[in-house]
């Protein structure tokens, strides 16, 4: 692979020295390329400002708030178990995960814990939503190289994730379902065994996917050596989730923090790639969606009897004070910052979304890089524009 | 420069924590104002608007490498309360005494920033004092790649500047946009308009006798 690998490296190398020289030979006129908002590449109404020399990108521009719903405002005028309605719709493609940090924080500020079998089901789900983000970037990835068989492998077999989760919480897309001291609900009958089930199906889902894809010499070709992000640049940016990953930062908030989930009781490799180029942001994705599957597949063997819910009282105040909780969620690590005044709502609430740091590397990376490329490295950064611009 | 720890009697010791907030401001020496521990939780503290900057790069050579997030905090409660006012009636008296979180403060608006070590996920939130009539502060934009974003989305938000910023256009808004929505005398319009209806929201618990389900709304 190594030897590939070099090889592939002297062709690009050898590729831009051509490009090179005939950018000195011939006369290019400068352009500008507006990406978006409304573009099949941008998933959602990003805009992207290019200015090309030729083919070549002089500097590029994300241009933000096409979705900018105000959350953080909102969350002001809203009761603390209102607010999950709202963070749900930050990453749409993962929402219990978001909800979970946030309710976290509120514990945390109330000195509430959520029993252990509750805690138990908030970790299974919250990896059920990691699996179904995944899943789906997994197969979107494909259409943006021009290979469109992925996608409906992805479709489908998210659709079985989504029915667990469906299944358990009631929403599709927006379960809603966590709360201030466990779970609004138990787990329905069947669910363990039809999870299982699932998770089969899923491993595998990731074992066609890298048969397909990750094989494939083309995807190889655009994606190697394309986009990388040095370790250090990738921390200075808070850059996070497989993204950090891929640059060979080991580090993991489900392992390496200590907050009331289920992690503790499971035994998982957290992945890391050392390229820190498109692959391996893409490689260190797929190898996490099976790492969640055997997450799953564990606490389904442990899942502790007991109660869903803490003794919490029915109108919740939080007390005054400040808490910042941050997971691990399928896109980076999400946190928030909520202070609290002593009222039903909170005071001020500054979400700190794991995209909108993701991204805001574009500028420094796309600086260079040919407009194809473009294409490769929005797609394997994989932002959620709701994750955005919240 | 006062550590004020919050130990009730029998609160767990954080040695940790209470190490490392040691070595933080013997470095940072006189620019701390204010420091706090929670046990087993998070450290705050509060810096001198002045030496703003070079807090950023001590804590950077100090090992916080890791950028968590840069926004603010408007500490003036809501003249338009939680925005449960029936419109129509008349404008409710509101008290306009600041109340400050952890680590104090003197003024209304405070920035707040997240640091990280990588690997020891040990995090700091510093918090920095702006100067209502300056209503600017250094830029940590040189300091972190990231940060640039951060002050931009700061700066729309809460219209307080960013002194050595490359450029603060805004991140959201239309350019054109007059006010900062995320200050706490900015209306919120839509419950301005019409009266919320989510006042009311006492969700059964699972296990209740659910008589009231379904009633509501």
């Amino acid at each position: 692979m190594s030897l590939l690998g070099d090889r592939q490296q002297l062709a690009y190398i050898a590729a831009q020295a051509a490009d090179a020289r005939v950018n000195v030979e011939l006369e290019t006129e400068g352009m500008t390329l507006n990406i978006g908002p409304q573009h099949p590449a941008t998933h959602g109404t990003l805009r992207i400002i290019a200015r090309l020399d030729g083919e070549q990108v002089l500097w590029a521009d994300p241009s933000c708030g096409y979705m900018h719903r105000g959350y953080e405002k909102l969350t002001e005028v809203r009761s603390y178990p209102q607010v999950t309605a709202l963070v749900n719709r930050i990453d749409w493609l993962g929402s219990f995960a978001n909800e979970v940090p946030f309710i976290l924080a509120a514990e945390k500020l109330m000195g509430v814990e959520a029993p252990s079998r509750a805690q138990h089901i908030r970790t299974i789900l919250f990896e059920l939503s990691r699996i179904a983000n995944v899943t789906l970037f997994l197969g979107d990835l494909g259409v943006q190289l021009g290979a469109v068989t992925p996608v409906f492998f992805a479709f489908r077999d998210r659709e079985y994730v989504l029915n667990l989760i469906e299944g358990a919480t009631g929403g599709r897309f927006h379960p809603n379902f966590d709360r201030i001291g466990g779970l609004k609900d138990d787990l329905p009958a069947g669910f363990i065994d039809e999870t299982r089930n699932v998770m089969k199906k899923l491993r595998g889902f990731c074992d066609q996917i890298e048969d397909l894809l990750f094989g494939n010499e083309i995807f190889q070709s655009r994606t190697r050596g394309i986009g990388v992000i040095p370790k250090d640049v990738a921390l200075q940016y808070g850059m996070s989730g497989a993204n950090l990953r891929a640059s060979g930062v080991d580090w993991d908030l489900r392992r390496d923090q200590k907050l009331p989930l289920a992690y503790d009781k499971v035994d998982f490799k957290v992945i890391t790639h050392p390229d820190g180029d498109s692959f391996a942001r893409c490689w260190v994705r797929l190898q996490e969606v099976r790492e969640s599957t055997r997450i799953v597949d564990q606490l389904l063997e442990t899942i502790p009897a007991g109660p869903i819910m803490a003794k919490v009282p029915k109108i919740i105040k939080v007390p005054e004070g400040e808490a910042w909780v941050s997971t691990e969620n399928p896109l980076g690590e999400m946190g928030y910052y909520v202070v609290s005044q002593g009222d039903m709502g909170p005071f001020r609430v500054k979400i700190r979304s794991a995209s909108f740091n993701n991204i805001s590397i574009t500028p420094w990376l796309l600086k260079g890089v040919y407009v194809p490329d473009i294409i490769t490295i929005l797609a394997s950064l994989y932002f959620i524009l709701g994750d955005i611009d919240r | 420069m006062s550590s004020t720890t919050d130990t009730p009697t029998e609160t767990p010791r954080d040695d940790v924590r209470d190490a490392e907030i040691a070595r933080v401001c013997s470095a940072l020496g006189t620019a701390v104002v204010d420091s706090l521990v929670k046990p087993n939780d998070d450290m705050w503290i509060r810096v001198t608007a002045d030496a703003w900057r070079s807090t950023g790069e001590t804590l950077k050579s100090l090992g916080y490498t890791y950028f968590g997030f840069i926004s603010a905090i408007d500490w003036l409660p809501s003249p338009y309360g939680r925005g449960e006012d029936d419109p129509t009636a008349p404008p409710v008296e509101r008290s306009t005494v600041i109340k400050q979180g952890y680590a104090g403060g003197d003024t209304r608006f405070q920035v707040i920033a997240r640091l990280v070590q990588p690997f020891t996920t040990l995090g700091i939130n510093i918090k920095v004092d702006v100067d209502d009539s300056l209503m600017a502060i250094d830029s940590w934009s040189q300091v972190f790649a990231g940060a640039n974003w951060h002050e931009r989305e700061t700066h729309e938000m809460f219209g307080i500047g960013f002194n050595g910023h490359p450029d603060l256009r805004n991140m959201y808004l239309p350019t054109d946009f007059e006010g900062h929505p995320l200050r706490k005398d900015f209306p919120l319009l839509a419950r301005m308009v019409k009266p919320w209806p989510g006042i009311v929201d006492v969700e059964p618990l699972p296990g209740d006798d659910s008589e009231e389900e379904g009633v509501a709304s």
